[in-house]
């Protein structure tokens, strides 16, 4: 379907644009990072079909049962759940352009975001301790990447969300901040989502073996 | 110095990483060191360094990002190519007793080395290049959506390139085969450098290719002109889409590989060890994953090119554009459900090899739907033989062969007796060069006199083609018969004597290839010395029909000056039929993104962290990983990237076209 | 989806909040909403594991997913702003379409590896090992 050809008085088409405005900067970014999370998600989505192949490979070593503790992983999932609800009232006040309120939500989600990663790496620490290392068995080696590498991107998420805290107090709530705020509540998000698949096929099931 | 310390501080390189036992390498690394020594005086003494650092290493331009990657991939078919050579003189010699002159040490690295650059640092940063230079043009944007991004992606397999042919010369490079499948690329097996080279070659290159296929996507869907709808963009940046899309789809499979078979070497887990649950078969199917969508990445572009040629050089718009679309669309989903043709005989069983088999032969339909499509462009046009429509000819008879004998491959049985042999190197080759590189050449021929403002020379242009149509056909038919006879790929010594001819016909055909490599440097040079005889001053010399020969050749840094308005396919074509008049005044400051050596410099520490982590220098990795962070962080401190062209420097240049355009209207 | 590109009028400056590319963005009761959604989502689930309250295995490991399922989309649509109309459409397509390679390399890799390892491992049982 062509769009009617635009003319000029004199009825010749008109095959330029004559009034034309500067691109919108980042005009492309929200939708360039969408698709950038939908790589991750491939990266995310290996990592499952590893471990769901090689995760029943206890190689006579520690199986689920022996090793996860079901009350620590809910006490987990709760700080990054409340971690992306944090998120979204910080976002909620960047569109209200309240400065002082957005930081603060965000160092909060920082914090949760913080002990989900202590938590995560005590138990790890454990379960290194009881011999449950990455090299004992193929289940233990996508376990420790499929877990290790989403808590690897929830580091990051920390390091960007500090840089983006730092970033705002200097120069404020400018257009650029808000766009990256935006695609760090996107990878925030994400983040929690893949959590699910985590605790669902790796801790829930696993018991269930 | 304590052995210890000097251990710390050096990781596992040391002295014996030179390899100045070995004459082949020694006397490469002399021309090498000569030539590039050579070139950094050249460049010194002309004072070229200021030049080059702000025209082109920190550019953002989308052009002069695609003529750099059209540089790399061009020099790394020289050391592709070579590889090629040293592998068909041994076969061919090797025979009777004879062990040849290449050290199996040695000449498992060449075949190793040549897969890996022919497709990562060859096809690949060609058709990126291409994609680069022409998709912002043909949808009338000023660049793509992120232009410093592509500054960095290009640096990024720059820093891959960079790694694999250190290993020339420092330590040495995997001997597995382009895939390196474990257990043999493990740690166990392979415990040297060779393989880590590998995979910190490939991580490297690999984020620079996704970052761009990021970037070509985003492109295509927000910065399209006015008017042009996704039914009205020409072919060739639909199948851009399609293969970035791929691109975007497959390479973070390549990424969690590649991860996971370093995690085994550095870290000792057991993704695909031989014990303790490990499954080495699970990398052979994550890789092809991978694999089968990637060589669809290096195709799908090439059939782009041939819409855009064959549609120019017959005079008529493309047959069937809305089937072209579909049927690439349509590949770019199948593309996904074929990988297990690779491994049929890794012993799936006969109902998963049958749904692969069925599936990989439905894919073969959109692709002959294509090819119909093509000649019914031709049939009743007004041909032009120039050198893009002959490398279109070439490939439609080569690249059908090559495709038939892939749906001989896709029934299982008979993939039994041919996997692994000649036959499969004949066939992949077959669609490679007939599809991939015959399209290349195509494109290169075609858009070169946009890039530069004159065309490439013919003569030597046809001498170079005719060397590679025939060399083609000498080196890889004999390798049907030898492959349909039983031989297996990557021998280096054979028992049976009746085989030698055929390797013989085959090392004729790649002397014949080199003579036509040879003609193209030579037609490169040659147009260059003649660019006043071969020059083009109307911006359009094969009366094509898409936006961007609407521009100047070469177009000005902001493509446009007013952005186009799109009503219907062919846009330039449309504009040409209805009498569409350049606008000579009203020309207001364009919008522009800044250059930045920020991309160089990350890819540069990307680079070293690499060689920090091949060679176990674990403080280097670190510093250069938190110098990576930092640098990142830093620039995202700078919020101001951009400017503006000023109204009368557009004016001038405006101006100036004017002039040409009407001197040349006069002659 | 819409199939145009950038209109005519431009952009012009002076966005509306809404226009970030077409990025939506919640309200407070949209995130609560979400948020008490997913509480309960992941509240039954460990609950059903931990206390064995379904005797049968099968039947509560499909609960666990279909629960974890709706839960993934009550974070697309409560937290994400998941919908059709961002970026003209082209959000939703690109997650539709990742959805369905992640489907075909999950599906896919469990299907072969399975035949493989039926067909190919070694029948060896390590807990016999001295």
């Amino acid at each position: 379907m062509s769009v009617a050809t635009i003319t000029t008085q004199d009825s010749e088409p008109v095959f330029h644009v004559v009034d034309e405005h500067d691109h919108p900067e980042g005009a492309s970014t929200m939708l360039g990072f969408w698709i950038y999370l939908m790589s991750d998600c491939l990266i995310f989505a290996m990592l499952f079909a590893t471990y769901g192949v090689l995760g029943g490979n206890y190689a006579a070593g520690p199986a689920p049962k022996d090793l996860f503790d079901l009350k620590l992983v809910a006490l987990n999932t709760t700080m990054l759940l409340l971690s992306s609800i944090t998120y979204g009232f910080a976002m909620l006040t960047m569109e209200k352009s309240k400065i002082g309120q957005t930081q603060l939500w965000l160092a909060i989600t920082g914090l949760f975001g913080l002990a989900f990663l202590g938590i995560e790496l005590t138990e790890f620490a454990h379960m290194i301790h009881e011999g449950a290392t990455p090299q004992r068995s193929a289940f233990l080696s996508s376990f420790f990447t499929l877990v290790g590498t989403h808590g690897l991107h929830v580091t990051f998420g920390l390091v960007w969300l500090v840089t983006l805290m730092v970033q705002t107090a200097r120069f404020g709530l400018t257009e650029a901040n808000r766009r990256r705020l935006m695609c760090l509540s996107m990878f925030w998000h994400f983040l929690d989502v893949v959590w699910i698949g985590v605790f669902t096929f790796v801790y829930l099931l696993g018991m269930l073996r | 110095m304590n052995p210890d310390l000097v251990k710390m501080i050096f990781g596992r390189l040391n002295l014996e990483a030179l390899p100045i036992h070995e004459p082949i390498l020694v006397g490469t690394f002399a021309v090498v060191a000569t030539g590039g020594l050579a070139l950094f005086a050249l460049v010194t003494y002309f004072r070229l360094w200021g030049y080059l650092w702000r025209e082109w290493f920190t550019t953002v331009d989308h052009k002069r990002i695609g003529i750099m990657y059209m540089i790399l991939g061009i020099v790394m078919l020289l050391r592709g190519f070579a590889d090629a050579l040293m592998m068909r003189m041994q076969q061919a010699i090797a025979f009777n007793g004879s062990d040849g002159y290449l050290p199996a040490h040695h000449y498992d690295q060449v075949f190793t080395a040549h897969g890996v650059i022919m497709i990562f640092f060859v096809a690949m940063p060609l058709v990126t290049g291409l994609m680069n230079y022409v998709v912002p043009l043909q949808i009338g944007a000023r660049d793509v959506s992120f232009p410093f991004l592509n500054n960095f992606s290009f640096w990024m397999t720059v820093g891959g390139a960079v790694l694999v042919m250190m290993s020339l010369f420092v330590g040495e490079f995997a001997r597995t085969g382009w895939l390196a499948y474990p257990p043999l690329s493990n740690i166990g097996y392979s415990p040297d450098v060779g393989v880590d080279y590998y995979i910190w070659g490939l991580q490297v290159a690999g984020v620079g290719t996704t970052l761009s296929g990021i970037n070509l996507v985003c492109t295509i869907v927000k910065l399209r002109a006015p008017g042009m709808t996704m039914m009205k963009m020409p072919v060739f940046t639909w199948t851009s889409l399609c293969t970035n899309v791929l691109i975007v789809a497959s390479f973070p499979v390549l990424t969690a590989v590649l991860a996971l078979l370093s995690l085994d070497r550095y870290v000792g887990t057991n993704f695909f060890t031989n014990d303790f649950g490990g499954n080495p078969m699970m990398y052979v199917n994550l890789i092809w994953i991978w694999g089968h969508p990637e060589v669809y990445i290096l195709v799908l572009p090439a059939f782009g090119i041939f819409s855009e040629v064959t549609a120019t050089f017959s005079g008529k718009r493309l047959f069937g554009y809305t089937s072209m679309v579909y049927a690439t669309v349509v590949i770019t989903i199948l593309s996904y459900l074929v990988w297990l043709h690779h491994f049929f005989t890794m012993g799936s069983g006969a109902s998963v090899n049958s749904f692969f088999g069925i599936t990989t032969m439905i894919i073969s339909i959109p692709t002959g739907a294509k090819m119909f499509n093509w000649l019914f462009t031709m049939y009743r046009g007004r041909i032009r033989f120039e050198l893009p429509m002959m490398w279109t000819v070439a490939f439609m008879l080569t690249f059908v062969i090559g495709g038939m004998t892939g749906v001989l491959l896709a029934v299982p049985p008979a993939d039994f007796v041919l996997h692994n042999s000649l036959f499969l190197i004949a066939h992949f080759h077959n669609v490679i060069i007939g599809g991939v590189l015959f399209g290349l050449f195509a494109g290169i021929n075609y858009w070169f006199p946009k890039a530069f403002g004159f065309r490439l020379d013919p003569f030597w242009g046809k001498l170079s083609f005719w060397f590679w149509v025939s060399g083609f056909y000498f080196a890889f038919m004999p390798l049907y018969v030898l492959g349909l006879m039983g031989v297996t790929r990557r021998l280096r010594v054979f028992d049976d004597p009746s085989l030698q001819i055929w390797f013989v016909i085959a090392a004729f055909g790649a002397f014949l290839i080199l003579l036509g490599i040879g003609a193209m440097l030579v037609q490169f040079a040659v147009s260059i010395l003649r660019r006043e005889q071969l020059k083009d001053t109307t911006g359009d010399p094969w009366n094509a029909r898409t936006l961007e020969w609407a521009t100047s050749s070469p177009p000005p840094d902001y493509n446009f000056a007013f952005t186009p308005v799109v009503y219907d396919n062919d846009a330039w074509w449309d504009m040409k039929r209805r009498g569409y008049k350049r606008p000579l005044t009203g020309f207001k400051p364009i919008h522009m993104p800044s250059n930045t050596g920020t991309g160089i410099i990350l890819a540069g520490f990307a680079t070293v962290m690499g060689f920090a982590l091949i060679w176990y220098i674990w403080w280097l990795a670190a510093v250069s990983f938190v110098a990576l962070l930092a640098v990142a962080i830093g620039h995202t401190f700078n919020y101001h990237r951009d400017f503006h062209i000023p109204a009368d420097e557009v004016v001038r240049t405006e101006d100036a076209r004017t002039r040409v355009l009407a001197a040349g209207a006069q002659t | 989806m819409t199939t145009e590109a950038r209109t005519l009028e431009g952009h012009g400056g002076g966005h509306g909040h809404d226009d970030h590319g077409g990025a939506a963005h919640g309200s407070l009761k949209s995130y609560l909403i979400g948020f008490g959604l997913s509480v309960v989502l992941t509240a039954i689930p460990f609950w059903l594991v931990m206390t064995g309250a379904i005797a049968d295995k099968q039947v509560t490991a499909l609960i666990v997913l279909v629960l974890a399922a709706v839960q993934i989309v009550v974070h697309m649509v409560y937290f994400l702003h998941m919908n059709t109309r961002s970026e003209n459409g082209w959000t939703m397509l690109a997650l539709i379409f990742t959805v369905i390679m992640v489907v075909i390399a999950l599906t896919g890799s469990l299907w072969v590896m399975h035949h493989l390892n039926v067909n190919m491992m070694p029948m060896h049982d390590m807990s016999q090992m001295p």
